[in-house]
């Protein structure tokens, strides 16, 4: 049984190292969490700070949110999130859809023209004056329309659709259904585990947005959260809260952390499947 | 003549029973004619002496026409931002493939499925997470005043590293957050590709007496061969994006010197000491080297593929 042996010396390697990369993987999170959480004078007593909480308090999200910069940030945030997914959704679908039809005309010439554009761009001040002349600089524009389409996510979705068999189109169009109808009452049905995948990553995408913030918006009013969170870490305090520090910043700092991650991480369980089949789906066609 | 009119009317008349297909195109197409082919155009300022109130047109050819890479070229940025791009890239491509696939190497290796499942969702979360998340908890753990790593530091060998604000150490936590983000979500592909292994070549090698490491290095590996080879390629042709949000978070000025690269220089350049000029030549110099990469590498990995194996 020399063989079984070591097999089974393989499989503890094996499960030691898993529960070595989930504590890598958790630990950091929970130690945010833990931060945010401990009272100033428990970091006091024990002259730094613990790795878990003796005791709990909510002051620093108190702090957090009695100043107007976290809810209006995250109002912002919620917005381009919503607003963005809907527009970048509705745009891949209906660039999508035509794209996955062998029949179309010019077929090649249209996939080139957005493949094009995955190798080469005018870089980032040329785009920057597209967005000025629109005039979308300084609005909620800007945080969802040049960045509404990935050619990545249209050729992901062109072929999911593609997938789709061809009789189903077939019998609807003997039906007598028109293009319209065929696209909204079949494919989109038929595509939703893709729908919610390619949805879901512009949705992640809308919800960490930074770069076109700090690009586009020059007006504090109009951040999103990670803009402001990432403006409170480095500066280590929020405007207008000058007056009674009793949160020390570090706390502050985690529980702000905390705040800008947790839409995502209360998700993050529900989305995961999704997410799995989706990519899985279009890495194995890949 | 006549047959070609009438294959040309036929073409006509497809185009038109399908032109709900075209309507549907439209908005795309003119977003990326917007936002993707008119800033191609814009990159001619390149070569100008832009002047905000002229505007593109109007303003004036630069003389001579490489004047704004020339003094790029000549600059003292020239060689560190190269550098500093190549080398995180290269890391972040070391650094990032082997892990991802020795972890899907056990993450298929693991029986017990249960626990792979829980790794896995578990793995794949910090890739959801923005990097200003991720900097919040590098802050939280290597911070020189309160960061939990320099606490222990402290208190076991009596002194502090900094390693958010050190050019000896700022590279390092950028790989290690890079890791700490993607190793999941970059096992994925290698996950899929080792679920379509044929089970009777473990079988037959099972037979030939192989044991579980033999499985690994003579089946497992050899089957994602070409697809570990693929990602290499693919990833050699974007060396010249080495990440530019993560950088432009975590960077400080302390670490200029180490970190900076490229896309933060242009953006620093360009946007914040309105330099349109000379921004716009660097980021073109970047995209056209990054076009003839990807090229490179796309060629690579066809050629490859029908040659060798």
């Amino acid at each position: 049984m020399v063989r079984g042996n070591a097999d089974r010396m393989i499989d503890i390697f094996i499960y030691a190292v898993m529960l070595i990369l989930c504590v890598v993987f958790l630990f950091p999170l929970l130690y945010v969490i833990s931060v945010s959480l401990t009272p100033y004078t428990e970091v006091l007593k024990h002259g730094g700070y613990m790795i878990f909480p003796t005791k709990i308090d909510f002051e620093a999200y108190k702090t957090l949110f009695n100043d107007d910069a976290i809810p209006r940030s995250f109002r912002i945030s919620l917005i381009i999130t919503v607003g963005g997914t809907l527009i970048s959704t509705l745009l891949t679908v209906l660039m999508a859809y035509p794209l996955s039809r062998k029949k179309l005309k010019l077929r090649s010439f249209f996939l080139l023209y957005v493949v094009f554009t995955m190798l080469f761009n005018g870089g980032l001040i040329p785009t920057y004056f597209v967005v000025q002349n629109l005039g979308l600089l300084n609005s909620v524009w800007a945080m969802m329309i040049p960045n509404a389409l990935t050619a990545f996510n249209i050729l992901l979705m062109k072929s999911f659709m593609e997938a789709i068999p061809e009789e189903i189109f077939e019998s609807a169009r003997i039906d007598g259904a028109k293009e319209n109808r065929v696209l909204w009452q079949i494919v989109l049905p038929l595509s939703v585990p893709s729908l919610l995948t390619i949805g879901l990553f512009y949705a992640v995408t809308q919800w960490n947005l930074f770069f076109s913030a700090i690009m586009y918006i020059t007006d504090t009013k109009l951040y999103p959260l990670q803009v402001i969170v990432r403006n409170i870490i480095t500066a280590a305090s929020i405007p207008n809260m000058s007056i009674e520090i009793v949160v020390p910043t570090m706390t502050l700092n985690m529980a702000a952390v905390v705040v800008s991650s947790a839409p995502i991480i209360a998700v993050y369980p529900f989305i995961q499947k999704h997410f799995m089949k989706g990519m899985l789906m279009g890495s194995l066609k890949g | 003549m006549t047959r070609k009119l009438s294959s040309f009317q036929c073409w006509m008349r497809e185009i038109w029973q399908t032109k709900s297909w075209y309507f549907m195109l439209l908005p795309g197409l003119a977003w990326f004619f917007i936002f993707k082919y008119i800033p191609m155009y814009g990159a001619s300022i390149a070569f100008k002496d832009y002047n905000i109130l002229k505007g593109i047109i109007d303003s004036p050819w630069a003389n001579p026409w490489y004047k704004h890479f020339a003094s790029f070229y000549e600059s003292p940025y020239f060689t560190q931002l190269l550098s500093n791009t190549f080398l995180i890239s290269m890391y972040k491509l070391l650094f990032g493939m082997i892990p991802a696939i020795l972890f899907a190497v056990l993450l298929y290796e693991c029986r017990n499925v249960v626990l792979k499942r829980w790794v896995q969702t578990i793995s794949y979360m910090p890739h959801f997470l923005s990097w200003v998340i991720i900097y919040g908890i590098c802050m939280a753990l290597l911070s020189e005043s309160s960061g939990l790593f320099n606490d222990w530091l402290q208190s076991l060998l009596d002194r502090k590293i900094p390693f958010l604000s050190s050019t000896e150490w700022f590279r390092s936590v950028l790989i290690a957050s890079d890791i700490w983000k993607d190793l999941g979500w970059g096992a994925i592909i290698y996950l899929a590709a080792m679920s379509a292994i044929d089970p009777t070549l473990f079988e037959a090698a099972r037979i030939d007496g192989a044991g579980r490491l033999r499985l690994i290095w003579h089946v497992t590996l050899p089957s994602i061969r070409n697809l570990i080879i693929l990602m290499l390629l693919l990833k050699l042709g974007t060396i010249m994006d080495a990440g530019f949000e993560q950088i432009y978070i975590m960077y400080n000025v302390k670490v200029y010197d180490v970190a900076d690269i490229i896309d933060t220089w242009v953006f620093r350049v360009g946007l914040e000491q309105m330099n349109y000029s000379v921004a716009t030549a660097v980021g073109l110099f970047k995209s056209v080297i990054g076009l003839v990469l990807i090229l490179i590498a796309n060629q690579c990995a066809k050629r490859w593929e029908g040659s060798i194996w």
